[in-house]
């Protein structure tokens, strides 16, 4: 095992940490999250030049080569700065979505659009009656001579109002709850008989409620086998989660930074607040969070391109159990050691904290993960 | 990086695990199974196995008996002598006094006491504690003045854990009560058996003989029985402190209790079923894995990132909390499993064959429960590593 970064990786994490520090302060932030898709648009094209969205693709599909371990040094620097960008939903998600179940024809298209910055996509999966199951799929694609027409609802599409392209999981036979006779359809965002009505979010994103009525979805937008997109759709949200526990990372670890930070100048009693004992004890109990959700970062990045999909689905809710338990605490205990600023809207503290929590909520929380892996038996061989 | 072990490590782990379960006598497995105590002689047993094998003190110099692994492989060695239920090092001898000798002894200090700690001729205890210097250590009070050609130690030590088995002691002893309380400070070889030395044993709650206090009534020691220089006992303390927090993390203890978690689990009957099929303890047994799999993750970056200058890391705090909150939390599930047949209590020191009431394996959760409040206190109890990560890691 070998936890120093390569020259590569290093430039990779320099470049992106020098970003977000000459473009995404916090007052800049607040800029971005008042544009029209709710993130900066140029910054995504900035993005592109600097290579982050092909990232993860293999060169031959117009990629980068990269692998897991560069999705988790880009996330982790986009947490610290709480990037709005929806480089999880496309580069990671829909982008795994892509490497999993498309053709070659279809990776060579899309591909190399998003990682020239020209298409943004979202995840139509969940439902409003699905909650973390992704096998439980109401919306129906019926087969049209080669084509499919999707009919239904789905909730909680991150970005999903701004996305160019939705790909969208549909039920072509079965029962709802079956995780066979699912399968993915890649629709444009603006093709009759989409809807979207798009929302902000609790971490100031942006979601979307979307009707498909009669959408006719082309042969050639079908991602894979359209019975059997589930091992596809697990896999990458199993990616997914990786991605994001090296975004929680990097809240944490900004959290904690500024939390110290804090300690360290405010004054009561005319002493600096981290003189005290009770402070310090708390703020070193942060430290252990973080440090346990480190590993479990480097855990879940390592178990994401495992091919045994129990040994996988194992390390990633060990994965999302320990990020969400360390995020809540370090969450909470930044806005308690701040005091009265953390519970304003201005200041980042509060905003850090908000995302945490939403990635915690996210695909499932740390304790239907416990569950889950309390039902799969033990995490060591 | 590459976070995959790599094939060298992979099978190093295989070749260490085939050797434990091939050599490990299985009156002594099955006892450390149970949780049950083990005799002196198991220890010295499967030390000199090890001895035979080259593999007793892997850590030390390759002169005297190490064996030249990285700590990448001490590691996993560690971890699979661990997780095979074999006993462990006897630590007062491999892990503290040893290294304090062949770093800070003389070349017939070396020789005389380095190849008898190596294969348990030596047994060692550890004379540091006092009733009046616990945690802040340095304030201790037991004295050495010298007097012709010997050292007179006069004092009292305690939580002397094992003394009953040792043949040897290294003790802090004030020799200079002038200036800073840690400059005064030397360390001493002590034969147990020298006139004046009495142990006297401390029952622990669970009803265990493990500790004892160490009497020193004039005690006389010659000369050379005190390593490096006099009053530079507090560096050589410090060094060896650090190297108690190596291996604090006890992954493979953990491992090895939670393999037995899951085997009693299965045949553990109360209530409506065996102990397994109940999902809110299936979650509870999950999230402990959960810490430790975190923990193992933990312990391998600090390894990889071990400092060049040999000062202590002080991520090794984060290990010693949270390996000893989870091996807690380990004996606190063998109790949840066991049940209502935690309650009778066997005498430990008891020499009877008299069955415990209850399953057999019932007995020793409750005690290792019990004894297990230990590991949070002891090694700098939590509170002090949390004071360490504050000013060491933050700033504070």
């Amino acid at each position: 095992m070998d936890f120093e970064l390569s020259g590569e990786q290093q430039m990779l994490r320099d470049n992106v940490a020098r970003l977000m520090k000459e473009r995404y302060d916090f007052e800049t932030r607040k800029a971005y999250q008042k544009e029209p898709a709710g993130f900066s648009d140029s910054l995504w094209r900035e993005y592109a030049e600097l290579g982050l969205l092909g990232a993860p693709f293999a060169e031959e599909d117009g990629g980068y080569g990269g692998g897991a371990v560069e999705t988790m040094i880009v996330m982790e620097e986009f947490g610290k700065a709480l990037a709005l960008e929806p480089y999880l939903e496309t580069v990671v998600l829909c982008g795994a979505l892509i490497r999993h179940a498309a053709s070659a024809e279809q990776r060579a298209d899309l591909i190399g659009r998003i990682a020239a910055g020209d298409l943004r996509l979202s995840f139509a999966q969940m439902e409003p009656q699905s909650g973390y199951d992704l096998s439980d799929v109401g919306v129906t694609a019926r087969r049209d001579g080669d084509a499919f027409v999707l009919d239904g609802a789905k909730g909680l599409v991150i970005n999903g109002d701004s996305a160019g392209g939705l790909i969208v999981s549909a039920r072509v036979a079965g029962g709802r709850r079956d995780r066979k006779g699912v399968g993915l359809f890649l629709v444009d965002g603006e093709a009759p008989g989409v809807s979207r009505r798009g929302y902000p979010t609790q971490d100031a994103r942006r979601a979307a409620e979307i009707s498909f009525a009669n959408v006719r979805v082309e042969p050639q937008n079908v991602l894979g086998s359209p019975e059997d997109g589930a091992p596809a759709i697990e896999r990458a949200v199993d990616e997914t989660i990786a991605a994001l526990s090296a975004e929680a990372v990097g809240a944490m670890s900004e959290a904690l930074a500024m939390t110290v930070e804090y300690l360290k100048t405010r004054k009561q009693f005319g002493v600096t607040i981290g003189s005290f004992q009770a402070l310090q004890h708390r703020a070193s109990d942060m430290v252990v969070a973080l440090e346990q959700a480190r590993s479990m970062m480097f855990f879940a990045t390592m178990s994401a391109g495992e091919d045994d999909a129990d040994e996988r689905a194992k390390a990633i809710s060990a994965a999302k159990v320990q990020i969400g338990r360390s995020a809540k605490f370090i969450g909470e205990q930044a806005v308690q050691m701040h005091g009265g600023i953390a519970m304003t809207y201005e200041y980042k503290v509060g905003h850090l904290f908000k995302r945490l929590t939403m990635i915690d909520a996210a695909y499932g929380d740390a304790d239907l993960h416990v569950r889950r892996l309390g039902d799969r038996g033990s995490l060591f061989v | 990086m590459d976070l995959q072990p790599s094939e060298d490590e992979l099978a190093f782990r295989n070749e260490v695990r085939a050797f434990v379960r091939a050599s490990l006598p299985a009156s002594i497995r099955e006892k450390s199974v149970a949780g049950r105590r083990l005799a002196k002689d198991d220890y010295v047993r499967w030390t000199r196995i090890l001895a035979e094998k080259g593999w007793s003190v892997p850590h030390w110099p390759v002169e005297w008996g190490g064996t030249g692994w990285g700590p990448v492989k001490q590691s996993i060695f560690l971890d699979e002598v661990q997780r095979g239920n074999a006993p462990e090092a006897i630590a007062f001898g491999v892990s503290m006094v040893g290294p304090v000798i062949y770093t800070f002894g003389s070349q017939a200090q070396k020789e005389r006491f380095l190849p008898r700690i190596a294969d348990l001729s030596d047994w060692w205890c550890q004379g540091f504690s006092e009733p009046g210097a616990g945690s802040d250590l340095a304030s201790l009070r037991t004295s050495a003045r010298r007097d012709g050609d010997s050292w007179v130690i006069s004092g009292q030590k305690t939580w002397t854990t094992m003394a009953q088995y040792a043949d040897w002691i290294f003790v802090l002893a004030r020799t200079n009560p002038q200036g800073k309380k840690q400059e005064g400070i030397s360390f001493f070889l002590v034969d147990m058996k020298t006139p004046g030395v009495t142990v006297r044993p401390i029952q622990t709650i669970d009803g265990g003989h493990e500790v004892n206090e160490v009497f020193f009534d004039d005690v006389r020691v010659p000369l050379d029985a005190i390593v490096g220089e006099e009053n530079k006992g507090w560096d050589y303390a410090k060094f060896l402190l650090t190297n108690e927090r190596n291996g604090i993390a006890r992954v493979g203890i953990s491992k090895a209790r939670l393999d037995r978690v899951r085997e009693l689990a299965a045949i553990s009957v109360y209530g409506s079923g065996p102990k397994m099929d109940d999902p809110f303890f299936r979650a509870k047994l999950a999230s402990v894995e959960v810490e430790l799999k975190a923990l193992e993750m933990t312990q391998m970056r600090v390894i990889s990132n071990l400092r060049k200058d040999g000062r202590p890391d002080p991520a090794s705090s984060v290990l010693k909390i949270k390996g000893s909150e989870i091996q807690q939390a380990t004996t606190e599930l063998l109790m949840e499993v066991v049940g209502p047949y935690v309650l009778p209590y066997e005498d430990p020191e008891a020499l009877t064959n008299e069955p415990p009431a209850g399953p057999d394996w019932a007995g020793p959760a409750a005690p290792n429960y019990f004894n297990y409040r230990k590991v949070t206190i002891y090694g700098g109890s939590n509170e002090i590593q949390r004071g360490i990560i504050a000013k060491a890691i933050l700033g504070l």
